[in-house]
């Protein structure tokens, strides 16, 4: 692979990204020709955007990597991550917009009334964020040391350092157009390198000997519900991993920020149809890269897995094609862990911001700040704990650590707001101690994956996937403790209910007090 | 921050606590516990949190709030104690209910048949408001000195005090309420006049046009008018904003040119009810009257993460900066049409941090900025 050229393509990315943050910060027009109700975001935009967002590393390489080693059970990994948006919209999209929250914090104070409920929510959201941050930073390494040679460690620091000084000068933010500008640039270098070699071997001048060697451990691999790679009770693990995609999406920080651009609780409903087809074409390549990787770059099973996307293009055409089609991964790649990075730090920072920072500060300096240095403290903050974590921990695959983001974040946000929406005699003793005892269990499960998960049986198949045990004790926490503490269900609980359930365009009373 | 505090405040007083320090310390702080619940008002509920506090600072065998209506507090000795003595607290009180005096009772007035019991004597305070009696401090011991009078008579007025602050925040609330809705009604008088003028010179000339701007206009009253709901979004005030702006650039023709740059992320964001229609009206007053050239105004939202950002912009006259500070401190009402009123608004719904940001110089400009938090407890937007 060429170095020159993919850095060529990684800088192109981080100058379009730029480029289109300035220009749509630029775009002015006179009230003649335009109105705010045309300028809205459409539901296509932001599907666009969320997807842009919600696309990590994990996803754009690590998915590869899982199915090239351990074979089809982890093609769950694909269906899992769309699928975790059909619970959202099932459950939650339209409630969740309704309740005018930005931030799961902001949903637990207005569902709970409880500035307690809210802490414990804040330092979850903090949690989560750095737990998804490690593998992106992992899969920053990754490409620059495939990309250049360089250590790991140079690469995420480059990474690290690019997204605060974005997040924290306002480059990347928020803006619609960016993030979905990221999902086209990403499918785009996902699927160009897979089209070029279909085009080629139709006209026969590849062999892709995968579909004849289905024989031996090839077969195996192929073989659902099999060991292969090494992982027992495949079952267990199976079921786990999907509880834990499919209800932790809705728990995920960064996703949740974008549904308040939706105008209402029907726009944020089609937004999220749109982003399960978006979702859903993306994840068919991946495991497209794992089939030809096993045929092509078969020495890639024992070692650096997860780089299969990478080095795919240049097994396949040496020479200039595989370099360019290379770069063009490369850069696809590098916006992946560019645009998550920055949407989980934004969504970290502005919790650290305005629940941890901001009252410190003033009355740090009497009030004597602006209010975007604290964002930028926050930024800073929010950044350097992943990449000291980053540092200290060992190589752990890439969509694991992403999985057990997800196992934290559905044993969790999932049941607080599942139940919060749906179940008026939810109590806020029974919300904080469903979201400490899911936490503290899944956090913990977290924690020894991290320092080093046990090597075989049962026990390294609940430590590697705890949802399927984490995410139902949360759940009966949550309505145990609501029965038996009534007292403490919050005085406006029925009102906000019929807040999170009417249409926006019925005329009901929807004040937060309850009628007298 | 507060633990920090609290550190400071233990090592100091390893250093110097006479014991008259300690005993000033531990009753500030009995007091302080007790004046957040006096300041809800003189509810039972409130009363009932608050009763423990003053017990102890009083630190009698049990003490009784009660209003002209009967007891509204009991705290101290319980059981058939209580019973017995809350039933005639009542009685007790009257005198100094109907008189402000303080008054002292003693065994036979006050002690019932159980010779266990420790309430035998009490000292009545009255809790003034506004010179107004509206309740006593009712406190049972065993016997009466003056210090106990004199202690009684302090606590019933330092409750008074904070009761008071009750009343004056209630009034605050019902003073920013009677200004919302004035401000609602002062929808110019002048731009209506004006807009009508305008829209009447078209309907010869253009009477399409003429139609539109009255569809515009009774859309716009239609919106400035409402009632009830004291949130929007912010694409809807944008909205009511462009119709305004409509109306006047039928009346300025070429001189008013507007630019928006309107990050369409922060539309769904709620902001008080015509925040930043006022701003407008200001910005086109000051940007265009009294000169003859074209007048810019700029209007802009960002996103700012956890908030929106919301700037209206003029190129016009500008003003002297304290004539603007005294607009916002509400000591001047001058020309600048609402600016001291969204800015109180602001504050009250918000706080402190988000009033108005005002950047102006004579023959400068104006720029008035604000920012709006996307997410506040309690503030929903309504149709």
């Amino acid at each position: 692979m060429s170095s020159a050229m993919s850095l060529t393509g990684i800088g192109l990315v981080i100058v379009a990204t730029i480029g289109i943050g300035l220009f749509g910060l630029r775009i002015s027009r006179t009230t003649s020709d335009f109105y705010v109700a045309s300028r809205a975001v459409t539901p296509r935009w932001n599907a666009s955007a969320i997807s842009g967002e919600y696309l990590s590393a994990a996803s754009f390489l690590g998915v590869a990597g899982l199915v090239l080693v351990n074979g089809a059970d982890m093609l769950w990994f694909s269906v899992g991550y769309t699928v975790g948006y059909l619970m959202l919209l099932v459950l939650v999209a339209a409630p969740l917009r309704r309740s005018g929250a930005y931030t799961l914090p902001d949903f637990a104070e207005t569902r709970f009334q409880s500035a307690m409920v809210r802490r414990i929510c804040s330092g979850l959201v903090v949690g989560i964020g750095t737990l998804y941050l490690l593998p992106q930073l992992r899969g920053a390494g990754l490409t620059f040391q495939t990309v250049t040679g360089a250590p790991p460690d140079v690469g995420a620091a480059v990474v690290a350092v690019i997204v605060v000084i974005n997040v924290a000068a306002g480059g990347m933010r928020s803006i619609t157009f960016v993030q979905a500008f990221q999902y086209w640039l990403k499918l785009t270098a996902l699927a160009t390198p897979i089209f070029v070699i279909l085009i080629a071997w139709r006209s026969g001048d590849h062999q892709i000997g995968v579909l004849h060697s289905l024989q031996g451990a090839a077969a195996e691999w192929a073989e659902p519900l099999s060991t292969a790679g090494g992982r027992d009770h495949p079952l267990y693990s199976t079921y786990s991993l999907l509880l834990a995609l499919c209800f932790g999406t809705m728990g995920l920080p960064h996703v949740l920020v974008r549904f308040y651009t939706n105008p209402d609780g029907r726009a944020a409903r089609r937004t999220t149809v749109v982003v399960l087809a978006l979702l859903g074409m993306f994840y068919l390549f991946p495991p497209v890269y794992a089939i030809l990787g096993r045929s092509f770059a078969p020495d890639l099973v024992t070692g650096a897995a997860d780089t299969v996307v990478l080095e795919l293009p240049s097994r396949i055409f040496p020479g200039t094609t595989g370099d360019l089609l290379g770069a063009l991964v490369a850069a696809g790649a590098f916006a992946a862990f560019l645009s998550t990075s920055s949407g989980l730090t934004v969504a970290i920072a502005g919790v650290i911001d305005q629940d941890l920072l901001r009252t410190r500060l003033t009355r740090l300096t009497g009030g004597d700040y602006l209010a975007v240095n604290s964002f930028r403290i926050a930024a800073l903050l929010a950044m350097t704990v992943p990449y000291v974590a980053f540092r200290l921990t060992g190589a752990l695959s890439l969509a694991d650590t992403v999985g057990l983001a997800f196992a934290v974040a559905a044993s969790t946000f999932c049941p607080m707001l599942v139940l919060g929406i749906w179940w008026r005699r939810m109590s806020t003793t029974g919300a904080a101690a469903g979201l400490i005892v899911g936490g503290v269990a899944a956090s913990a499960a977290a924690l020894i994956n991290v320092i080093g998960a046990p090597t075989a049986g049962w026990p390294r198949a609940l430590v590697v996937q705890p949802a399927a045990w984490t995410m139902p004790l949360a759940f009966l926490t949550v309505i145990v403790v609501s029965k038996l503490t009534p007292q403490s269900i919050p005085a406006g609980a029925a009102r906000s209910l019929v807040r999170l359930h009417t249409p926006e365009a019925v005329n009901v009373d929807r004040n937060p007090t309850p009628l007298p | 921050m507060s633990g920090y505090g609290r550190g400071v405040f233990a090592r100091r007083r390893k250093h110097f606590g006479t014991p008259a320090d300690k005993a000033t310390y531990a009753t500030l702080h009995t007091a302080s516990l007790a004046s957040p619940y006096l300041r809800e008002g003189l509810t039972p509920a409130a009363a009932g949190k608050a009763s423990r506090h003053l017990r102890d600072l009083l630190g009698t065998a049990a003490i009784a709030i009660c209003d002209s209506s009967g007891v509204l507090a009991w705290d101290g000795v319980g059981g058939a104690y209580e019973s017995n003595h809350r039933r005639d607290a009542r009685s007790l009180a009257g005198p100094t209910l109907r008189t402000g005096r303080t008054a002292v009772l003693g065994v036979h007035d006050v002690a019932c048949g159980d010779p266990q019991c420790p309430i035998r004597t009490a000292s009545v305070a009255p809790i003034v408001i506004e010179e107004r009696v509206v309740a006593v401090l009712v406190a049972y011991s065993e016997r009466s000195s003056a210090a106990l009078v004199r202690a009684t008579e302090e606590v019933a007025r330092w409750v008074s005090g904070q009761v008071e602050l009750a009343e004056l925040n209630k009034e605050r609330t019902r003073a920013m309420e009677a200004e919302l809705r004035a401000l609602r009604a002062q929808i110019s008088p002048h731009f209506i006049y004006n807009a009508l003028a305008a829209i009447a010179s078209f309907v010869r000339t253009d009477p399409e046009r003429a139609r539109e701007l009255l569809l515009e206009f009774a859309d716009f009253s239609r919106y400035a008018l409402r009632r009830g709901g004291e949130f929007t979004t912010l694409a809807d005030e944008l909205r009511n904003v462009e119709r305004y702006l409509v109306l006047e650039q039928a009346r300025f023709g070429e001189r008013l040119t507007v630019s928006l740059q309107i990050a369409p992320e922060v539309l769904p964001v709620v902001v008080p009810f015509l925040v930043v229609q006022p701003l407008v009206e200001n910005a086109v007053r000051h940007g265009l009257e009294g000169t003859t050239g074209i007048g810019r105004i700029t209007i802009r939202a960002r996103d700012q993460i956890n908030e929106a950002e919301i700037s209206v912009e003029d190129d016009g006259a500008g003003s002297d900066p304290e004539v603007i500070r005294a607009v916002l401190a509400g000591e001047s009402s001058s020309d600048s049409i609402g600016l001291g009123n969204v800015d109180a608004r602001l504050r009250q719904v918000y706080g402190d941090a988000y009033g108005l940001v005002v950047e102006t110089q004579v023959d400068a400009g104006t720029k008035v900025t604000f920012r709006i938090p996307k997410y506040s407890s309690g503030v929903h937007a309504s149709p």
